[in-house]
């Protein structure tokens, strides 16, 4: 196998999502068009399955390079891939999948959807572009398409507080996409050049890239929903029907935070500074904190969930500090920072996913997601509770799941690096997810006080028997492989962190280079 | 002060009140209309930013901007016509 | 930020100065930094100019936008189409699809914009196909020609009071066909010249006006689309 091989699988992961979408969106059928997608996701999931291998064999730790129209950077486009994308496609591919199975179970208005799939294939097609793309325009109409689709797809829902939600989530969105925008005219007006690598080479410190790096900063601080910004996330996120806000948190979030990765640590490090990295640390210990506290306060389950992904997103924030100290001193633990960080994207995607599942499967048989409603709901529903207690234990960190590993190493870093308060943070989260995640387990498993039981539990016809919708196996079958796969994900430590090209050999420079 | 460059200067101008009025405004509309003179200022920076090497790629991107802010702007407006839809038919103030 | 949203009273005073505050020194910093940077780059015209007679079309602009950096429309398309998704009227192609129009709600329409109309159409459609054919050499081309299209489609529909059934099944062929027929051009090159969208020289000139006539339809389609959307749901107030 060559490279050129590994390269050619690029453009396919952009053009068969785009077309997955034009055929449902032309042919909207019932069972057919549920069969083709489900199709269509498991031919994703193999091409990125395919490609993960390929760059895991390592031919070339800088990973690959297409030239879209042939012309090449930087008068063309370019598709660019290493260890990190290729772990990202896998990601997003992987519990697109799954998600895609749940969907087909989940909506039966078949209006529904006509709407949901086109929109669910274009929000695919854009993930896969971001984590692809080394141009810094295309990164602009990709996160366009990436943020339109996800509002049109929380919109679903049809409600008056999920259309209020999505259009809040809209204009925050746009509002992020804008700063993005101009900082790439400020960098376009300043290195006349917009390909990732180029850029990469050309940056200087100097005023108009620091200003170009900040606003591009704050609109993908505010689409990733770094805690003063993530007023719009909870919302958004807790409104949605439940494929979309478990792909809303498990995947989208994460698309933006990649992209500031990027920016910060491999295209322009020459423009960030000390501080900078320590205050970007700074945010996301405290939307631990603070993310963390309003999910113990809320009083509805998806709420709860939607909160911790506030304050799962501040642990992501950690990358910025523990990669920069050392990098400033010229040693260089930086890899081991970006490696501990994308496994614990991996392990909290598989968590809140199968979080979402599970809480949707709960509001599909009860009809509601008030907490104080959910009475030992887990007698009615032992797979789904289980899913989500499964979850939790991966989210709270506890050994030996995939959120224990993540954690462990961030904690390592941040010994080794001797900025011992960032593991003040990262243990005090894990605490404060242990609460929120056992208050509703509490609930759900009492049965001490069950006089609200099946009557009361469940909507009560007039004839007094109970009329609780039955849930599909399909839908508990795939919020408990989602969690299950977060456990598991504690035992392929070894191998995910071998992938090449997670562990960076410096800071800049991995860009384009064969 | 050269042309191209009091072009620039207007377009961060139209950029920073367009921000302002996005947040201060009170109404939907409003705030849809200050989104797209923000996206208009960043267009006028493009535009000025080619125009002393009469260079054609900002221009593509700002075609292309200009269409992605045609389809946000549509989707915004069917979004918020539902919403007054909907609670027309419910009965509740706006 | 938003979370009053479409509150008919405005923000307190203080809070307002605060916005205005922040907002313009982001501004004047961003000003400040723009002006003593001086003069932007040159930028990639030189490496247009250079490859332009290879695109296939004289006119710079479109040669970036369909040859050079044609992976960037083919996503605009495709912002287009996620917009058109969500604005399509619910209902599938089975369901629904006995009418190839349906009809508007709207009152009488005078015989003087009907005759109007009558003139108007066919010529707006012919300035249109200019626009189109002309963007391989001058400023023109799908966008422009789409929006003059949409904009005798609403004119034809305002005076029929009627507008295209978007559930049919040919209906949605024109709304997907800029995006279809873009994918697969750039496919069957790739067999051809080894690369997504990269379109043979000899060939690079039709190529692109197949797809700019493609996306032309669609444009328009959409942009009706977007009309009839907001027509039908305007709240009455």
């Amino acid at each position: 196998m060559s490279s050129l091989q590994l390269a050619s699988l690029l453009p396919w992961l952009v053009s068969l999502p785009l077309l997955a979408a034009i055929v449902s969106f032309v042919l909207p059928g019932g069972r057919s068009c549920r069969w083709f997608c489900s199709a269509a996701a498991a031919i994703h999931l193999s091409i990125s399955m395919a490609l993960l291998l390929l760059i895991k064999r390592g031919m070339d730790a800088g990973g690959a390079v297409y030239n879209i129209g042939g012309w090449g950077a930087p008068l063309g486009i370019d598709l660019h891939v290493d260890g990190f994308s290729a772990l990202m496609i896998m990601l997003t591919n992987g519990i697109a999948f799954i998600l895609t199975l749940y969907g087909a179970a989940y909506f039966t208005d078949t209006r529904k959807q006509a709407r949901f799939w086109p929109l669910w294939w274009l929000l695919i097609t854009a993930l896969n572009c971001l984590y692809l793309a080394a141009d810094a325009f295309n990164i602009y109409v990709a996160l366009e398409i990436m943020g339109l689709a996800s509002v049109a797809l929380v919109a679903l829902q049809g409600t008056v507080v999920a259309l209020r939600a999505a259009l809040r989530y809209l204009l925050a969105g746009l509002l992020g996409s804008l700063c993005y925008l101009l900082g790439v005219a400020l960098l376009y007006r300043s290195y006349g050049v917009l390909d990732l690598a180029a850029l990469g080479q050309r940056v200087l410190s100097e005023p108009l890239s620091w200003a170009a790096l900040g606003v591009i900063t704050v609109g993908l601080l505010l689409k990733t929903a770094l805690l003063p910004l993530h007023f719009w996330l909870p919302s958004a996120h807790a409104s949605a029907p439940a494929p979309v806000s478990a792909a809303l948190s498990a995947l989208v979030v994460k698309a933006s935070f990649y992209l500031l990765v990027v920016f910060w640590l491999e295209v322009m490090p020459s423009a960030t500074s000390y501080h900078g990295l320590q205050l970007l640390g700074a945010l996301g210990a405290a939307a631990i904190v603070v993310g963390s506290l309003q999910a113990i306060r809320a009083q509805r389950l998806k709420l709860i969930v939607a909160y911790s992904t506030v304050a799962q997103l501040g642990y992501l924030f950690l990358l910025f500090p523990l990669v920069g100290e050392p990098l400033h001193s010229g040693n260089s633990l930086g890899g081991a920072a970006i490696s501990a960080i994308i496994y614990f994207i991996i392990a909290h995607a598989f968590a809140k996913a199968a979080m979402f599942l599970s809480v949707g499967n709960i509001q599909h048989v009860v009809g509601h997601d008030k907490l104080t409603g959910l009475n030992a709901i887990a007698r009615y529903m032992p797979l789904s509770l289980a899913a989500f207690a499964i979850a939790g234990v991966s989210l709270i960190g506890l050994p030996p799941s995939g959120g224990f590993i993540a954690k462990w190493l961030l904690l390592n870093l941040a010994i080794d690096s001797g900025q011992w308060w960032w593991a003040v943070a990262i243990l005090g989260g894990g605490l404060l997810a242990a609460v929120y995640v056992f208050r509703v387990i509490n609930f759900a498993f009492n049965d001490a006080d069950s006089q609200l039981g099946a009557d009361g539990l469940f909507n009560t016809q007039g004839d007094g028997s109970t009329a609780a919708p039955r849930l599909p196996r399909m839908l508990s079958a795939c919020a408990f492989t989602l969690a299950v796969v977060a456990i598991v994900l504690g035992f392929t430590a070894p191998w995910l962190l071998s992938v090449p090209g997670v562990s960076f050999p410096g800071a800049a420079g991995s860009w384009g280079q064969p | 002060m050269t042309q191209d460059m009091l072009y620039s200067i207007c377009g961060l101008l139209l950029f920073g009140i367009g921000l302002y009025r996005l947040i201060a405004a009170p109404r939907i509309l409003l705030k849809v209309l200050a989104v797209n003179i923000q996206g208009v200022g960043v267009f006028m920076l493009l535009v000025a930013t080619a125009y002393p090497h009469s260079d054609p790629v900002p221009h593509a991107m700002v075609l292309t901007g200009i269409v992605v802010a045609v389809a946000a702007t549509a989707l915004a407006l069917s979004l918020y016509c539902r919403i007054h839809e909907l609670q027309a038919g419910s009965g509740t103030e706006p | 930020m938003f979370n009053e949203l479409d509150s008919t009273k405005p923000l307190p005073v203080g809070v307002r100065w605060v916005c205005a505050a922040g907002a313009a020194a982001l501004t004047l910093t961003l000003v400040a930094m723009v002006f003593f940077a001086g003069a932007p780059a040159s930028g990639l015209s030189g490496e247009v100019a250079t490859r332009l007679p290879q695109s296939g079309v004289e006119n710079p602009v479109t040669a970036v936008l369909l040859n050079f950096r044609s992976y960037d429309t083919l996503l605009e398309i495709a912002v287009l189409l996620v917009v058109v998704v969500a604005l399509v009227p619910a209902g599938t192609t089975s369901a629904n699809s006995a009418d190839w129009f349906t009809s508007l709600r709207l009152g009488a329409v005078d015989p003087m914009s009907v005759g109007f109309a009558g003139l108007l159409a066919p010529i707006i459609v012919v300035v249109a196909g200019y626009l189109l054919w002309v963007g391989a050499s001058r400023p023109g081309g799908a966008f422009q020609a789409g929006a003059l299209l949409a904009a005798t489609g609403i004119l034809l529909s305002l005076i029929a009071r009627q507008m295209p059934n978007f559930c049919r099944l040919p209906a949605r062929l024109l709304l997907v066909a800029g995006l279809l027929v873009f994918i697969l051009v750039g496919l069957i090159v790739s067999l051809a010249t080894g690369a997504f969208l990269h379109f043979p020289q000899d060939f690079a000139g039709v190529l692109i006006l197949l797809i700019e006539a493609a996306a032309t339809l669609s444009i328009a389609a959409a942009l009706l689309l977007f009309y009839s959307g907001l027509a039908q749901t305007e709240p009455a107030r």
